[in-house]
């Protein structure tokens, strides 16, 4: 156990180890940073001022050993933009990102896992057909359609909830709405296959055989089998937290973590991007480990080798 | 004989399979009486298991059901489901061909025991879990009581199937349906099961039903054969009579298609062709294309089940003037 422990650990740190990586050459090799963030009219002496300030002019292999170095002993760098310490600045913008992504997550949860457990248990009804036709356009649709169709609807014709902008809790319904949506309807198609599956399984008739009523066949056989796969899901749900408001963030202008990714995207602000990508890899590979972990927790089957 | 304990009378299944109705049944008829032993054989398709579960109310709601079966005074068919619940398991119990996969496996044996006895005797706690491990120790399985934490992953599939006969146990029931009981175990474990099958029967006046391919099995482990062809039955016989007056010819196939044990090695007669798919019978006898003794009359209607002696029934025209 202890070693698999570690194996695991080895294997998160490293995915997070290759990420910074990859990011830090991609970001240095697609741009340089000095012409996006002086003026276009500033003077070269000023330019390779800058470079020589931010370490620019050295080989890109220096800077990265550079990187990694400080990195290791907590130093993720300062932003070119404003100076500040990129991990200030990141840590600044996570409340405002959770404020909507765990909202959302509650609702991708309260209403996925019951709309797809009522369209398994009533197949090929109107009820599944709609769930399941809701479920398709909700997640075939980008989420920037479904934002725009919602402040159409809700802003711009209703007038009931403003369309972009963070000053109270009403500006952040449509984006807990628009994330929610979209995974509801990924969940509610991935519960319905799951407990379809589970329902096909011959211990759910030999559990009817036995004499049980259906609700006891549902509640007690059908639903803790396909809670194993639909619990995976949604632990990696949990991974997508910090990351997965970019769009959504930056539609209705919200301050979080993807509308800075965003902006410091487009600025080549390399200490501040790399530091959220750092962020991103650590949540999502921590939400694995947890996945994994409840998956050995929940089925028996994981626990034991058979004998 | 008396009344039966269960009379299935004329009970015909329609599945709804979207654009058409496949009929799977096509009315059969079948009386236990308490304690008996029958096998029910035929090719895979005949509808050996759909006929339990029909009668059980387990085929779910795309299955249509007609005929009635009757059963402790009641119509087991359009039976409210508190009524069949009553029944499943307590007066009729069930076992299936996958016993590892008939386990729900997120639960320990010992919990899915005492699921049913709490459901059949009202036994909780402690004393279902006694009970538990007395049931498995009746079904020999060693060390009953540890064997209670185990999970069905952790058996193997003959322990599993003990597992399976040891909770339709609990509910004490009139009969047992074993559909295939031995078809995914090894041969020496598939005898004893069987074995266990016998001495349970023996002990508690249970009728069994034993579902089988191989009329082998049935014939050792019964005393009456019920041959089943694409959702009817064909012949209904003692096994002595079956092996040495079959009346109808897909028996006579069966019976040729056995290896013989005593006399000298020869190949196997299988039954030449297929059995129609359901939704693509021939006219008349089912059989009729297949049947070595076929002639123009087997396609005019289909042949009704007649009696040619008190207890041996045969659906064939030719029966008429052959066995009787
Ligand atoms: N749920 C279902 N939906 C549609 N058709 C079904 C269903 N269950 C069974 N059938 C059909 O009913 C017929 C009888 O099936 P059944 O399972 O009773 O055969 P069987 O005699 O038990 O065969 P096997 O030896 O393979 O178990 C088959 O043609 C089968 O395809
Ligand atoms: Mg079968």
């Amino acid at each position: 156990m202890m070693r698999y422990l570690a194996g695991r650990l080895l294997r998160a740190l490293l995915t997070i180890f290759l990420v910074v990586t990859f990011a830090f050459f991609v970001l240095r090799l697609s741009g340089d940073p000095a012409l996006l963030i002086m003026s276009v009219d500033a003077p070269p002496e000023s330019i390779e001022a800058f470079r020589k300030s931010w370490g620019l002019d050295q080989p890109i292999w220096m800077q990265y050993l550079a990187y990694i170095g400080h990195a290791l002993t907590g130093d993720l760098g300062n932003s070119m933009r404003d100076g500040r310490p990129a991990i200030q600045l990141v840590l600044e913008r996570v409340p405002a990102t959770l404020a909507i992504t765990v909202p959302a997550f509650f609702l991708k949860i309260a209403i996925g896992v019951p709309a797809g457990i009522y369209a398994a248990l009533h197949r090929n009804s109107f009820a599944d057909r709609l769930t399941m036709l809701l479920s398709v356009a909700g997640f075939t649709m980008p989420s920037f359609v479904l934002a725009l169709l919602l402040v159409l609807v809700f802003s711009v014709q209703l007038g009931w909830l403003p369309s972009s902008g963070s000053e109270g809790m009403a500006n952040a319904i449509l984006p807990i709405v628009t994330l929610g949506a979209a995974g509801a309807a990924i969940l509610a198609r991935f519960t319905r296959s799951a407990m379809l599956e589970v329902l096909g399984q011959p211990y759910i008739r030999a559990a009817s055989a036995k004499g049980l009523s259906w609700r006891r066949v549902v509640t007690e056989h059908a639903l803790p089998n396909a809670a194993i796969p639909t619990t995976t899901i949604i632990g990696f749900m949990v991974g997508t937290l910090i990351a997965g408001a970019v769009v959504v963030e930056s539609v209705f202008a919200w301050p979080g973590i993807g509308r800075l990714l965003v902006v410091s995207v487009a600025n080549r602000d390399l200490a501040v991007v790399q530091t959220i990508l750092l962020f991103v890899a650590a949540t999502m590979v921590s939400a694995n480990i947890i996945v994994d972990f409840v998956y050995g927790w929940i089925d028996p089957r994981m626990r034991t080798a058979p004998r | 004989m008396g009344v039966p304990l269960i009379d299935i009378r004329g009970l015909t299944v329609d599945f709804d399979a979207g654009q058409r109705v496949v009929r799977a049944l096509h009315g059969v008829d079948l009386a236990i009486h308490g304690g008996e032993a029958v096998g029910l054989v035929g090719e895979s398709g005949s509808g050996k298991s759909v006929t339990w579960l029909a009668a059980l109310g387990l085929l779910g709601n795309r299955a249509r059901i007609g005929g009635e079966v009757l059963f402790e005074g009641r119509n087991l068919v359009g039976a409210p489901a508190s009524d069949l619940e009553a029944v499943r398991g307590a007066r009729i119990a069930m076992i299936f061909q996958d016993p590892s996969s008939s386990l729900n496996p997120v639960y320990r044996i010992g919990q899915q025991l005492a699921e049913a006895l709490q459901l059949h005797r009202g036994m909780s706690g402690a004393a279902a879990l006694a009970e538990a491990a007395r049931l498995l120790d009746r079904v020999g399985i060693a060390d009953a009581t540890r064997r209670l934490r185990d999970y069905p992953h952790e058996l193997s599939g003959g322990m599993n199937q003990r597992v399976m006969i040891a909770m339709a146990l609990s509910g004490q029931p009139r009969i047992l349906v074993a559909d295939e009981p031995t078809t995914a175990l090894d041969a020496t474990i598939q005898a004893q099961i069987l074995e266990l099958l016998q001495e349970i029967r023996r002990d508690s006046a249970m009728a069994l039903v034993l579902i089988s391919h191989d009329l082998g099995v049935v014939a050792e482990n019964t005393d009456r054969v019920c041959v089943m062809y694409a959702g009817r039955i064909v012949e209904d016989a003692p096994i002595a009579t079956i092996f040495e007056a079959p009346a109808h010819p897909y028996t006579s196939g069966l019976l040729a298609a056995l290896p013989d044990l005593e006399g000298p090695r020869r190949r196997l007669l299988a039954i030449p062709g297929v059995v129609p798919e359901p939704w693509n019978l021939p006219l008349g006898c089912s059989f009729a294309p297949r049947c070595p003794e076929f002639e123009r009359a087997c396609e005019a209607a289909v042949p009704p089940a007649i009696e040619l002696v008190h207890g041996h029934r045969a659906a064939c025209i030719h029966a008429r003037s052959g066995s009787a």
